[in-house]
């Protein structure tokens, strides 16, 4: 990828270990002093992330971050997907995980690339592994770049991935009150899915409406949707929402 | 516990600091986290004991200056403290709020230890 556009971004290199510089005399003065430094944390992170966008936006992908627990549905969600957008969008996914390569060889059954990003025992992706597994997944031609990201309600939020939206999945067997619970992740998502409402005559302990009240309560200002493997209009919505993000980047980009 | 990564990036940028100023040692990390941040004071302290061995923070003590989540209201503009799952204005409990504070991550300061050499 940065092969292509001449960028000195290559994989992360480790830092040189620390000598302090010599001093000459053993009479040399020693004193503290104190150094405003103010900036993020991540922002070395953000960089990386700003970065990927630049990829991005230059082949007009709109790229969509997937994060939720881990088991709430965000394959089965988007083998879904891509077979309704089959001749309609072109889609290719980054899986994360922390092993196995399953979840890119079920996107890859579905007829589309996939590149699967093992972190070993990271919690989370960040945008220098999402930047190194664009080594391999050329984006030219394509409309949408799926990211899911390691399942956890957690550490994947802190992460700027260089994504244009990020999307929670919050599945009814898991509760209502979890955004109230994992409120940074709830709160940084643009869509809220709430996934296998078909299992709500089982589960009458799952309020959709708490879960909405719950979702607002952590600032979350977007839209949810409704969807269960039964298809239905909650799909619909979400297919909606993903045309009209393409055909804004389009937009956008023209 | 993305905490042990978070610390590998922040020590990523003291050690820049500390080569940028000439530093023998760094004597003090000061951080400000806010709960809206995702990142866990505790599990920070923890971390950093890690990520520090072998740097040039090493033996610095950390700092975490932990700020309150502040909101203010797009209906009354009144500013607010607000728990991290109940963003709502403490005056008129309108959900229509902005964070000011709460959410950021943030290197705020670094102590070095220098040598001067005496003037001759």
């Amino acid at each position: 990828m940065c092969r292509d556009c001449g960028c000195s971004l290559g994989p992360s290199v480790a830092r040189a270990p620390f000598a302090p510089p010599p001093t000459a005399s053993k009479h040399a003065q020693v004193h503290v002093e104190s150094i405003e430094v103010i900036t993020k944390i991540l922002d070395a992170n953000d960089r990386v992330a700003a970065h990927n966008r630049e990829h991005f936006d230059a082949h007009r992908v709109v790229a969509i971050n997937l994060m939720s627990s881990p088991g709430s549905g965000k394959t089965a969600l988007l083998e879904a997907t891509i077979r309704a957008l089959q001749g309609e969008l072109k889609v290719a996914v980054i899986e994360g995980d922390l092993a196995t390569e399953n979840d890119a060889a079920r996107i890859r059954a579905c007829g589309v690339p996939a590149v699967q990003i093992q972190t070993g025992n990271a919690c989370h992706l960040d945008a220098q592994m999402v930047h190194d597994a664009l080594d391999e997944l050329p984006l030219a031609g394509l409309d949408v770049l799926f990211v899911e990201n390691v399942g956890n309600l957690v550490c994947p939020a802190s992460f700027d991935l260089g994504v244009h939206r990020n999307v929670t999945l919050l599945s009814v067997p898991e509760g209502d009150d979890k955004p109230a619970k994992y409120p940074v992740m709830f709160r940084g998502a643009d869509l809220a899915l709430i996934t296998k409402v078909d299992l709500l005559p089982h589960l009458e302990e799952f309020s959709v409406e708490r879960a909405r009240a719950s979702l607002r309560h952590v600032g979350f200002a977007g839209e949810v949707l409704e969807l269960s493997k039964r298809g239905g209009s909650g799909f619909e919505a979400w297919l909606g929402w993903l045309r009209d993000e393409v055909a804004s980047r389009r937009a956008a980009a023209a | 516990m993305h905490e042990l990564a978070l610390c590998q990036a922040l020590i990523d940028q003291v050690d820049r600091v500390a080569r940028q100023n000439s530093a023998r040692r760094v004597v003090s990390i000061t951080v400000s986290v806010g709960p809206l941040s995702g990142a866990e004071p505790k599990l920070l302290e923890h971390a950093y004991a890690v990520a520090a061995a072998g740097t040039v923070a090493e033996h610095a003590t950390l700092h975490v200056e932990t700020v309150p989540v502040t909101v203010r209201c797009r209906t009354c503009r009144a500013e607010t403290a607000a728990a991290p799952n109940r963003l709502l204005c403490g005056a008129c409990e309108d959900w229509q709020v902005d964070v000011i504070a709460g959410d950021e991550m943030l290197l705020q300061r670094v102590e070095i230890e220098t040598a001067d050499e005496p003037a001759h």
